[in-house]
């Protein structure tokens, strides 16, 4: 990304200036497809965001939205066609092969490539994910074709382009790449960056099964385990209702144990600004933020976060921010809702007996502890 | 074993900022940092070679100054440093980045030899794509391991290597072949600070430099702009929150009073979510 130039004004309008007609050769290349990520048996609910997404473009487009499928045999797989459709798809590639049990990227990049060359999307969204991010790098790079990394905005222009905006500079900026010359345009979309679409009763409709011509002895590298995280430390933050997080403001390892009583409270999660994990607080899945994960929770308390840039682009979804902050100047102020000057380590542990106290009638189960 | 670590210069982006008024980004005085993610891979391959035997070979594509990262990784223990610039490079997206930089490495292959294992960090802190990782293996037809915490074990003999790589909700543990690309997470090991040895041999090491002809690259419309399929169409700021946050008022409260003013404003923002708590929630 080399360009500093910049302009105040938001995108807008087509981009007659850049592009001259559509190559002839793009012709071909219609419909909106989506990867559907199928890991360990489960649809990353980020599939069904991009789903939504997705909906909006092909509409926009006038042009049919699919769902591409990529997995073993059997239940999992067949369920993921069921809730493509009930995520509004029209229709679903699908490839069902044993190998494709776990996440490896030769034959998940054989597969998706080989779909493409045959029915060629113009636009391919897939999940910014590990997987997702280690597919598309591999199938652009095959394809020859542009990919516009973690995306915070898509858009289709007047002359049906697809305008992919993304940050720069740790957030401190955005900029609308366009994939010129190329087929198919692509891009990935982070966890909880758009919004979960409306799920409806679909019916299965149109699935176009394809062959991946690929045998396991081909494929040079093997899943020898997989070590779950587990249920408990899981922290499946992105998708968390209520989360509470602290950043340096809390002075001392030991003050996490208020944040983490706040959050057990609410029935919250936990997570943290990037210095709390560079110093080992905790671990790297807990920050929140441009290099950490996006979150869209319905409430969101920041407690000791300044409210640096690269935080802030990760908790702009959230329904209500709460800062809690010494400083009054601190620029979380400028992004969050509701805000109090306090020392949090004084005042973590009053909002928690509030919040005891208030929601405690309703549950007689309840202990104050 | 030789190695080839892909390492590049950054500008230090917690020191930048953007003008008020023009909002373009204020380079000025920004200083530079090798991509903090480079330097997790440097210092496992360093591992890697330590163990195993062989060299490293770091290798930049980067403006002139770039020549200063090189150096730095040297005193990190790199043995060779290989600097691709030419002014054809400039303006490449992720796919023209990861051609050049895999024309470079099999010219590293033909004149010290062909690399056992490339390295890269996960990801860079200014463009961060994670796509020039698997755009340079694909390019070069090896196995690609990204995301990797953890080298497990590697058999010289049978040119096998095991990782342990995160995904989504878990670590896989791999097991593929040699030669390989690897991007490297950020990971728990510290960063070795270097020898004095290494100090004063970098400092007298001669940096390889390249142009595009020189890391034998025939065609240089696969580079730079010409090479590059996304095109940066607009650069601007982000639209800013309109008003700024309730304040509670704290003077002459006790923390309690304040606390208790706060749960009732979040509440009457979010109605919906008191009912649920109260019924869910876990004490
Ligand atoms: C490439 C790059 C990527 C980055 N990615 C991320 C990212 O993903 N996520 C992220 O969070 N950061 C990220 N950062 C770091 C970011 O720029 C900031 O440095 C970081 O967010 C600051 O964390 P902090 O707010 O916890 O600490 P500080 O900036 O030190 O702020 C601490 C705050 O706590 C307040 N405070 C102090 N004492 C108290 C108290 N007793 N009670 C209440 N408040 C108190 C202070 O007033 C201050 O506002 C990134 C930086 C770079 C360069």
């Amino acid at each position: 990304m080399g360009t500093q130039k910049s302009k105040a004004s938001p995108p807008a309008g087509g981009r007659a200036d850049t592009k001259k007609k559509l190559p002839e050769r793009f012709r071909d290349y219609r419909h909106v497809w989506v990867f559907l990520e199928l890991e360990r048996g489960q649809v990353h609910p980020v599939s069904f965001e991009l789903l939504g997404e997705g909906r909006r473009l092909a509409d926009q487009l006038g042009v049919q939205l699919a769902g591409v499928i990529l997995g073993p045999p059997g239940d999992s797989t067949q369920h993921a066609v069921s809730e493509a459709f009930a995520y509004d798809a029209d229709l679903v590639y699908l490839v069902e092969k044993p190998l494709l049990t776990d996440y490896r990227n030769e034959p998940f990049t054989k597969a998706l490539t080989d779909l493409v060359n045959k029915y060629k999307p113009e636009i391919l969204l897939l999940g910014a994910t590990t997987l997702g991010r280690d597919l598309a790098g591999s199938v652009a790079t095959t394809l020859l074709t542009g990919l516009t990394a973690d995306c915070t905005g898509l858009d289709v222009d007047a002359d049906g382009s697809l305008a992919a905006t993304r940050p720069t500079f740790g957030g401190s900026l955005l900029c609308t790449i366009y994939t010129l010359n190329c087929r198919p345009q692509m891009a990935t979309v982070r966890p909880r960056v758009m919004r979960m679409p409306q799920r409806s009763n679909k019916p299965i409709g149109r699935v176009i099964r394809h062959d991946l011509r690929m045998l396991e002895d081909e494929i040079v590298t093997k899943v020898i385990d997989f070590l779950s995280d587990g249920q408990s430390e899981n922290a499946n933050l992105a998708y968390a209702d209520v989360v509470v997080a602290g950043g340096l403001g809390l002075g001392a390892l030991e003050n996490l144990q208020l944040l983490k009583n706040l959050a057990q409270t609410i029935g919250g999660d936990y997570g943290c600004s990037r210095p709390l994990v560079q110093k080992g607080w905790l671990a790297a899945d807990r920050q929140i933020g441009q290099t950490g994960k996006t979150i869209r929770p319905r409430l969101y308390i920041a407690a000791g976060i300044s409210g640096a840039v690269q935080h802030r682009v990760g908790v702009e979804g959230a329904d209500l921010i709460v800062a809690i902050n010494t400083d009054p100047n601190a620029p979380i102020f400028d992004f969050a809702n509701v805000g109090v000057v306090a020392d949090a380590i004084s005042f973590l542990p009053a909002l928690t007996e509030v919040f005891i106290k208030r929601l405690a009638p309703r549950n007689p189960m309840r202990l104050v502890n | 074993m030789h190695i080839v670590v892909c390492i590049k210069q950054v500008p230090d982006s917690a020191q930048i900022r953007v003008h008020p008024v023009t909002n373009t980004i204020m380079r000025q005085g920004v200083p530079t940092i090798i991509n903090p993610y480079d330097l997790f891979a440097l210092e496992e391959a360093l591992k890697v070679r330590d163990y195993h035997g062989g060299d490293v070979t770091v290798l930049t594509m980067g403006p002139p100054m770039a020549e200063d990262a090189l150096r730095k990784a040297l005193t990190y223990g790199a043995d060779r440093a290989v600097l691709l610039t030419d002014r054809h490079f400039a303006g490449s997206d992720t796919l023209a980045t990861s051609f050049a930089l895999s024309q470079a490495i099999a010219q590293i292959g033909n004149s010290f030899g062909t690399p056992d294992i490339v390295f890269t960090g996960k990801q860079t802190i200014d463009g961060d794509t994670a796509q020039v990782g698997p755009g340079i293996a694909k390019r070069l037809n090896l196995v690609q391991l990204t995301y990797v915490a953890k080298i497990a074990s590697i058999d010289l003999s049978a040119r096998t290597i095991t990782v342990e790589r995160r995904s989504e909700g878990g670590t896989q543990v791999l097991k593929s072949e040699l030669p390989c690309l690897i991007t490297m997470l950020e990971g728990t090991a510290a960063i070795r600070r270097g020898s004095l040895e290494d100090a004063l041999r970098a400092a007298r090491s001669e940096i390889v430099k390249w142009n595009a002809a020189e890391a034998g690259i025939e065609d240089i419309t696969k580079c730079g702009l010409r090479g590059s399929p996304t095109v940066v169409k607009r650069v601007f700021a982000p639209t800013p929150r309109a008003e700024k946050a309730t304040q509670i008022d704290t003077a002459e409260k006790t923390v309690r009073d304040v606390a208790d003013e706060l749960v009732t404003s979040i509440f009457t923002h979010q109605p919906a979510l008191e009912h649920e708590l109260s019924s869910t929630g876990s004490a």
